[in-house]
């Protein structure tokens, strides 16, 4: 019986052997003449619960590599080709460093990825390893950059940068006096939620109540109900539109008359589908300024629509704009080199679809202004910009 | 070495002892150069599955009791690692009065307590459950997995114990004699890096839990497991306290993912509980049943395949649709998912107790045939 | 007091969700003693296909509740067809096997189920129109939504419905033989496949009103949306004794209440050291609570060793 011992191990070898024919197959298909083939790593869940919003970034970043492709990019006289490397790290820590290691492996210049802190986090030490810089469109757990690697950045305001800036603009604007607080569980959301109460907290405002529900539910009643007994004159939550939608809907339903405040993961199209009438009146914050008052945000729209046939559902627009900051860098470097763009990269200056997009020392997006939008007969109508008031760089 | 082998003559044994080694040492350098360093933490990562596998094949395959939250105790042995070999504990004031950096405690001390301490979950889990069968004891254990991943998700406050969602970062790497697995090191004159360590590392681990495995297989509580999975009452009649041998296979079950779950906090360098899901229990116990329940080789082989087919999915199915059509017709991603779900169904349509089930079972199985309708 | 009656309401509507998805697994488990984990699936599938059908209706001008049916007349022959091939291709062949191959099959299906479902739908959150009426009703202070009580009316027709069939019927009669011993079934003249076929596609089509009940109430689609509902609709089954109809019923109503009182209540019963965080928690607790005390569930008979 010593035999399928070995055949066990030879047949293991048989099937990376197969593998590897398929991943020569999908090299050959690079460069033609004159061309510079430059690969760009995306990696974001494709498969699992928030697959809809890996395959979102996935299509920024591939319809920022065609405007790229298109404007036609020369770098040290050469033409270059910007190839993107889509990757599916499942949302699952262990997936994203077998995919980080991948994308390293296949020699990309540089990655836009991952979409959770929770595989942002353990990928980055793999970036950082092989000097491959990376910028994350999504992940806003604050020690994501502060792990002292200077490969790490994001295009995306961090907990501690929004959460402020909405609780200010809540005490001032909205006079709220008494808050109830959800939040969703996860990284994102409850990071949110934590930095907003915070916030309010220090401004005297009473917190009536911190209920949680998770990214998975979409009966939020008992909640609700609880927090209807406490009677607040606003809802904060921290999470993202495909809870935040189905919650307005149910707190219509129960008679709840405060009004609904989110972040940037609630500021979609999505939600004003998923809660119909329910939406009107609801508040949500985004970075930068409002999508109708900056260059080609309104024609990013209408081009990711047109080519994709679905609508944005939340970060295409940092993914598209990631792709863009590498480009920029490349050409500030005058070379496709990862050691070359690095420091380029820390001193991006660009507008891009997200607004102006510049990083601190530690790779954070530079607290720009925050623009809080209202829904209004159907749509996300700016409300008001918030310039951060410098308590946080 | 020679009962996994199956032969009792020892210089056949001893040749293929040889030739296992060998081909243990080489092939992480033969995947490596041949296919890239991706493929080599693919195998990193089998290997803390084997681990994971054969612990639950105490449980499932030996002792007959389903569990669906194993991965629960996965979790214990990570945070367990997570939490005493990081600067995580500074956070607590009361801590960092005295360790104002957090605790760094040496690998060979945190990874027994994060064995004990998931061997004492696992009587937790067992204790309540004595009673239950089947598939009421199914839900009790996914009930108990969903239990301790909520747990860990949010005990952030009132006082920050795991961190929530946001998982601890900066956790020390496995250092063994003061040498950090996660750099590349210089052993006998050649550059071995961070992942080739890390698996040497793992086969050695593998090794011994097989090697545990198998003792404990061929033991007096061994053959307890077997009788009470094959009879609970019959097994009481002959006298096998049944209360103590189960327990016994939750806690020893528990000890190995507990060991397996350091290493992965000390593999990764963070933990988050996004690691620790049901779908991760359902994934370990199709490893135990597809390679063959109670068979080691059989787990193993169970183990290697989830791991490894995926991810040849995922080179796979866009150059397939490419050779075949010309272009990418049906999304990638979803074609690999499928594929997998097909293999699933395949596998076990063909072989019912697994692609390698033990000997024994499958004699049981062939005369089981006729008589059952 | 009107807190804790909504509490109440919430949780009586959320268990007919539950009651309704676990119907269709209590119904396979009773006759075939086999968890079919891709019931959740089939929810799904339902769903999915109810809501092309809508779509393609919204504009027509029929009124709200008749599009609603038609969707549900689209979804249940897709099921059906769903549920007996997953019968003939993951479960018949392996009714001797070993008990836990049908379990790997069934995350197999599972998958696949899933995955055809982004071929065809998608991965985004699809938006369930509004279909009935969205004005609540006053219940002593507590609100109720139309669509609540229809699910409340479903679950509870659809459980007698099959309390009768089960019990009154010739095709009922062969069920509960096929369950008691499928051997001396057959040899009593009883088709014992046709019958778990038919189980299976009945299961399905439960599975298909299921699915578009739920997603009309909380006007929303997922592929993924199967996963969860099916792990709590089984723990509901089992919570009430896992083959019992009426226990799936009781079952799912009950987790529901612990679910939306303990999500309610817990913070104020610790002094808010556990939070609404804590719901699932909660809930698995009292079912490991039930199951100390009673192994079968609150309605199962004392099985002989199933496992």
């Amino acid at each position: 019986m010593r035999f399928p011992v070995v055949v066990l191990r030879f047949a293991v070898l048989a099937a990376f052997a197969l593998a590897g024919c398929g991943k020569q197959a999908g090299e050959q298909a690079t460069s033609s003449s004159d061309e510079v083939v430059v690969k760009i790593g995306v990696a974001s869940p494709l498969t699992g619960p928030q697959s809809h919003i890996g395959q979102d970034i996935k299509n920024g970043a591939l319809l920022g590599a065609e405007d790229i492709n298109a404007s036609g990019l020369v770098i040290a006289g050469k033409k270059i080709k910007f190839e993107i490397l889509a990757e599916d790290d499942e949302a699952n820590p262990t997936k994203a460093t077998t995919v980080a290691q991948k994308l390293v492996d296949a020699k990309v210049v540089g990655v836009v990825g991952h979409f959770n802190s929770g595989a942002s986090i353990p990928a980055s030490k793999i970036y950082a390893d092989a000097g491959i810089p990376q910028i994350s469109p999504s992940s806003t757990n604050p020690k994501y950059t502060q792990q002292g690697y200077k490969t790490t950045f994001r295009v995306v305001a961090n907990d501690d940068q929004q959460g402020p800036v909405l609780g200010r603009f809540a005490v001032a604007k909205l006079a709220a006096k008494n808050v109830a607080v959800i939040d969703d569980s996860t990284a994102y959301g409850q990071g949110l939620a934590n930095a907003f109460e915070a916030t309010v907290k220090a401004a005297g405002v009473n917190i009536v109540a911190h209920e949680h529900t998770t990214d998975k539910d979409t009966d939020f009643a008992a909640i609700l109900t609880n927090i209807k007994g406490r009677n607040p004159d606003l809802v904060f939550f921290g999470g993202i539109d495909t809870q935040s939608g189905p919650m307005s809907k149910q707190m219509k339903a129960l008679g709840i008359q405060a009004k609904l405040l989110g972040g940037d993961g609630m500021q979609t199209p999505n939600f004003i589908k998923l809660a119909g009438d329910a939406a009107e009146g609801a508040m949500a914050s985004i970075p930068g300024l409002p999508k109708d008052k900056m260059p080609g945000g309104k024609a990013f729209l209408d081009k990711f629509k047109a080519k994709f046939g679905v609508d944005v559902e939340l970060f295409a627009p940092m993914g598209y704009d990631a792709v863009f900051v590498f480009a920029d860098a490349m050409k500030r470097a005058g070379s496709t080199d990862p050691v070359k763009i690095l420091p380029e990269i820390a001193k991006t200056n660009f507008n891009g679809v997200i607004g102006p997009i510049a990083f601190d020392e530690k790779g954070d997006l530079k607290s720009g202004p925050v623009t809080v939008h209202v829904v209004k007969g159907g749509k996300w109508e700016a409300l008001e910009t918030v310039t951060p008031d410098g308590d946080k760089k | 070495m020679n009962a996994l082998l199956g032969t009792s003559n020892p210089r056949l044994a001893r040749g293929g002892a040889l030739l296992l080694a060998v081909a243990l040492v080489l092939l992480p350098l033969l995947v490596g150069s041949g296919f890239g360093n991706a493929w080599v933490r693919v195998l990193d990562f089998a290997l803390l599955y084997i681990m994971l596998a054969l612990g639950l094949n105490i449980v499932v395959g030996y002792a007959g009791l389903l569990d669906l939250g194993y991965v629960a105790f996965y979790a214990v042995g990570a945070y367990v690692y997570a939490i005493l070999s990081s600067p995580h504990l500074a956070n607590i004031p009361a801590i960092a009065a005295l360790f104002p950096l957090g605790l760094h405690l040496p690998m060979w001390l945190v990874l027994p307590l994060g064995a004990i301490i998931a061997g004492v979950f696992g009587v937790l889990l067992g204790a309540p459950t004595l009673r239950l069968r089947g598939d009421y004891l199914a839900i009790v254990t996914l009930g108990f997995g969903e239990i301790i991943r909520i747990f860990l998700n949010n005990l952030n406050r009132p006082v920050n114990i795991t961190n929530g969602p946001q998982g601890i970062t900066q956790i020390d790497p496995i250092r063994i004699g003061g040498v950090s697995l996660a750099k590349t090191q210089d052993v006998l004159g050649i550059a071995v890096p961070s992942l080739y360590l890390y698996y040497y590392l793992f086969v050695i681990l593998a090794m011994l839990v097989v090697f545990v495995s198998m003792r404990l297989e061929n033991s007096r509580i061994g053959r307890a497991w077997v009788a009470i999975r094959e009879d609970e009452v019959a097994a009481k009649a002959c006298g096998i306290n049944t209360r103590n041998i189960k327990l016994l296979a939750f806690a020893m079950g528990a000890t190995f993912g507990g060991v397996s779950g350091g290493l992965f906090a000390g593999f990764q360098e963070f933990v988050s509980p996004e690691s620790f899901q049901l779908i991760d229990s359902i994934m370990i116990l199709c490893m135990v049943v597809l390679g063959g329940m109670g068979h080691i080789p059989g787990v193993i082989l169970g183990a290697l395949l989830l791991t490894v087919l995926p991810e040849i999915f995922r080179q796979g199915a866009a150059p397939l649709q490419v050779a075949l059509f010309g272009k990418v017709v049906l999304d990638p991603e979803s074609l690999r998912m499928l594929m997998f779900g097909v293999a699933l169904v395949a596998v076990m349509l063909y072989r019912p107790a697994g692609l390698w089930p033990s000997p024994t079972r499958q004699r049981e199985l062939g005369e089981m045939r006729g008589n059952v309708p | 007091m009107e807190i804790l009656l909504q509490q109440i309401v919430n949780g009586v509507v959320l268990g007919a969700v539950y009651a309704l998805v676990a119907l269709g697994y209590t119904m396979v488990y009773g006759i075939l003693g086999l968890i079919n984990f891709a019931h959740g699936e089939v929810v799904m599938v339902g769903a999915l296909t109810a809501l092309t059908a809508i779509n393609l209706l919204v504009g027509s001008g029929l009124p709200g509740p008749v599009i609603l049916l038609i969707g549900i007349l689209a979804a249940a022959p897709v099921c059906l067809a769903v549920g007996y091939l997953m019968e003939r291709i993951a479960y018949r062949p392996l009714r001797n096997a070993p008990r836990l191959a049908p379990l790997i099959t069934a995350i197999g299906v599972s998958i696949i189920l899933q995955y055809l479902a982004v071929l065809i739908w998608g991965r985004s959150y699809h938006a369930y129109p509004e279909l009935l009426p969205t004005a609540p009703f006053d219940l002593f202070g507590a609100r109720i939504t139309p669509t609540q009580i229809l699910i409340l009316v479903l679950a509870t027709l659809t459980m007698v419905g099959l309390l009768l069939l089960v019990h009154k019927t010739r095709l009922g009669r062969a069920m509960r033989a096929t369950a008691e011993n499928p051997g001396i079934a057959r040899l009593m003249g009883v088709d014992t496949d046709r019958i778990v076929s038919i189980t299976f596609m009945l299961g399905s089509v439960l599975g298909a009103l299921a699915g578009v009940m739920v997603s009309v109430n909380y006007s929303i689609a997922h592929y993924q949306m199967g996963f969860i509902l099916g792990l709590k609709a089984f723990t509901a089954a089992v919570l009430g004794g896992i083959g019992n109809l009426g226990g799936a019923m009781v079952g799912g109503i009950l987790l529901g209440l612990i679910e939306a009182l303990g999500s309610g209540y817990i913070g104020d019963l610790t002094g808010g050291v556990f939070g609404s965080n804590y719901r699932d928690v909660f809930a698995f607790f009292v079912l490991i609570l039930v199951l100390i005390f009673r192994p079968s569930g609150l309605l199962g008979e004392k099985l002989a060793d199933r496992a």
